[in-house]
Parts: structure tokens; sequence; C-alpha cells
């Protein structure tokens, strides 16, 4: 849609006229103007109840209005577990909502089925339902559902209604050294003892204060008090 | 714990009382499956044991179980445990029965919902997941999968990785993804000891 702040100003008795696409500009504003149906499952309900409350404000992105009426909402969420008991009613509820509409997979699980594999569980929604964006993660990570959600605000804008998978950003849980090595000693079994790393302090947070973490967590609460 | 329950028990049923032992403070009884609910209803009724909680009731598959001890002519490939508590005399005990041969044929006992309502929905996930019958239970529906469901899931026999959807999925065309079970996305996110993981390591 382009640069909103890029004005014209008229001047005196000057006269002019704007163009646009009817695509691009339904596209943008549909984009900011999500009503949401929750569709919750299972635990990833947690994850989806903070991304929707203030610290992480799903409103920044103008999809703050969960609907529980699916005939008022065209963002399915869909979070948690499908089984196949409750795959019928997941394909009702989407029948029911009004187009266009978009279907996001919150966690592994809505996405591939997760770990279960048997007879029960339903291995990813899009083999009921189309689906627009898929976040992986056994929950997601907050910033990863925001990037969903700005994956999918892309692809409104766009009209694109491939379907597209967050990509993983840096986990620190994944990424740092391990807390905690264990030594196992084949001869005396009392040997075996936890050997707390060097990076374990920092980890735990009790030495080497990091000024510059400290002063953006004090900003992010107003400055010192 | 004693083996007061299981002296008791042995006392009034005799040889209807297959086998006993105690391990690790558990004592549990193998009985014979026509005196199932006889046993039950001593156990709830005689004043000295007064069972009044029902702990827990499942089924358990060993398919290639042999045939059973003398008497009872049964293989007991499915074996019903059952749990049971006195909140009184604080005393447990662990009921068993073996029943069904290889196609599950005979795979009944009789339902004790009359002694503990409770017991209801246990036996109703019993005959759901292990597919034992109970006689005399008053509503013996699945309760775990939906009615269209075929076959008993928690039998050895039941294939590890059949579904069976109810609604039909969409076509690959459609929905532009393979549509068998794909593996999670990252490492934590799923067993590395599931069934796919194993078999990709079988393949390379």
């Amino acid at each position: 849609m382009g640069d909103v702040s890029r004005s014209l100003t008229l001047e005196g008795s000057e006269q002019g006229f704007a163009t646009t696409r009817v695509d691009a500009l339904l596209g943008w504003a549909r984009k900011y103007s999500l009503f949401m149906y929750p569709f919750v499952t299972a635990c990833c309900g947690m994850e989806f109840m903070s991304i929707t409350s203030p610290r992480f404000d799903l409103a920044r992105f103008g999809a703050e209005a969960p609907r529980f009426s699916p005939r008022q909402s065209d963002l399915l969420w869909v979070v948690g577990t499908i089984s196949q008991r409750q795959a019928p009613v997941l394909k009702r509820i989407y029948e029911q909502m009004m187009g266009p509409k978009w279907v996001m997979a919150f966690g592994t699980c809505a996405s591939t089925g997760g770990f279960y594999d048997n007879y029960t569980t339903v291995p990813g929604i899009d083999k009921v339902i189309p689906t627009d964006v898929y976040i992986p993660g056994c929950p997601p990570r907050p910033e990863s559902v925001l990037d969903g959600l700005m994956l999918l605000q892309d692809k409104i804008a766009r009209g694109d209604h491939r379907p597209g998978v967050v990509k993983p950003r840096f986990d620190p849980v994944k990424e740092a050294e391990p807390l905690v090595q264990i030594r196992r000693s084949a001869k005396d079994p009392s040997e075996i003892v936890p050997v707390l790393k060097e990076a374990a302090p920092v980890a735990l947070g009790v030495a080497r204060p990091n000024p510059e973490r400290e002063g953006a967590r004090l900003a992010g609460h107003g400055g010192p008090k | 714990m004693s083996k007061f329950v299981l002296e008791k028990l042995r006392e009034r049923f005799g040889t209807a009382i297959l086998e006993t032992h105690s391990e690790f403070g558990d004592d549990t009884a193998i009985v014979e499956p026509s005196h199932w609910k006889s046993v039950c209803q001593f156990l709830r009724e005689d004043p000295t044991l007064d069972f009044d909680l029902p702990v827990d009731l499942c089924g358990v598959d060993y398919p290639s179980r042999p045939t059973l001890s003398a008497g009872s002519g049964v293989a007991g490939r499915m074996e019903v445990v059952m749990h049971l508590y006195s909140v009184s005399k604080q005393h447990r005990i662990r009921l068993k029965a073996r029943v069904g041969d290889e196609d599950m044929d005979g795979a009944e006992l009789d339902s004790v919902t009359s002694i503990w309502p409770g017991m209801n929905w246990l036996e109703r996930e019993v005959w759901d997941m292990s597919g034992v019958r109970f006689r005399g239970h008053p509503d013996l529906r699945r309760i775990l999968m939906y009615p269209e469901f075929e076959g008993h899931p928690l039998q050895r026999t039941y294939p590890a990785d059949k579904t069976q959807p109810l609604v039909a999925y969409r076509s690959e065309e459609e929905a532009g993804v393979p549509l068998h079970k794909i593996e999670p996305f990252g490492p934590e996110e799923g067993m590395p000891f599931g069934r796919l993981a194993v078999r990709r390591a079988e393949d390379n």
C-alpha cells in the first residue's frame, strides 16, 4: 500500500486526486481489522492467553477483538491438539465463518499433530481445513506468534493464500550451553556429580550483572525509581 | 501392608482365588472371572474389609499369554485390573481377572456398577479401549472414542498407525501439502523416541 506519511499538500485553489488499487486498499484495511475466533483445545491455550494479554499485546496489530461466534470473525486460531472426534466441529466452525477468512495453526499439535501419532489425533489441521500460517513450537514462544501474525498480515495485504511456516528465532533454551553436565563413572556410582559449567552463574542470575540488559529492563518499566 | 485381606479372600473363596502375591507392599489377588462380582461384593460388604473407594479399572493386553491355569480353560489374554481402597480401614487391594482368548472371545465380566456406582464410566472405558464387555452394565457405550469407531485401540492387535477419521481428509492437490503424518518441526517439539524418528533412524 505504500507509505502513508508521504503526503502531498495542496495549496490555495489547487485541485487533485489520488489513485490506488481496490484490492490493495481492501487488503490494507483487512490486515488491521482481524476479528479472531480462538478455537482453544489444549495447553497452548496458556500461551494464547499470554499473547492476547497486555504484556505481548496483540491489539497492536489490530487483532484485539475475540469474537466467540464464527459468523462474526475472519481469523480462526486453532490452538492445541485436534482429536479425530473434534475434527467435525472444527470443520463446521470453519465453514460457518464468513469469507474472506484465514486460519492460523498455533503450535506443533495443530500444525502436524505434534508427538501424537496415534488413533485419536488429527495429524495437522490442514488435513481438514485450509491453513494459512503454521506456528511451530511446543508451545510457540510469543515472539513466533507475533511473527506468525505479521506473516499473515503480509499475506492478507498481498492476497496470498499459500501456506507459510514461521521460521524459528534464536531460542536461548536451545542455543545456550547446558546448565548442568552429568559425569558418569563406571567404578563408583557416588562419583556421579553434577558439574556447574562456567556459564551457569549468569544463567542463574546471581553473578555478573549485565548493565546493558539492566538498563533496558528499567527503561521498560519507566526508568529507575 | 498386611496380607490380611488376601487371607480373608482365600478363606472365603478358596480355589476361586487363582493366585495371590504381595510385592512392594501391594497385595494382588487373581480372581476366577466367574467369581468377579461376588468377590467384589464381599470386599465391599464385609465390615472388616469395607472397600468403599473404587480407585481404578483398566485392561492390559497380553496377546501371547498361554492358556491360564487349570480349571478355567480360558486363555486370559486381556487382564482386567481393579484397584480398591478402604477409606475407613486404610488398606488397598488389587484384583485381576484374565478373560478372553486370542480373538477376544469370551472377554466378559460381570459389571460391578451395582456395588460401586463410580465404576460405571471406568467399565465403559475398559469396554471402549480394550473390548471387555461387562454383563449387567446399565449403559455400555463408548466413552472416549466416537460411536463410529471400529475396534478397540488398546488391544495389541489394533494397528498402531491406523486412524478412522470422521471427516474425510482433503485431497493432496487441494491441501497443497503431503497428507501423511509429518514430524514436528523442531527436536524439542516431539519425542525423539517416537515412531517416525525410529523409522527414519532405521532407514539411514
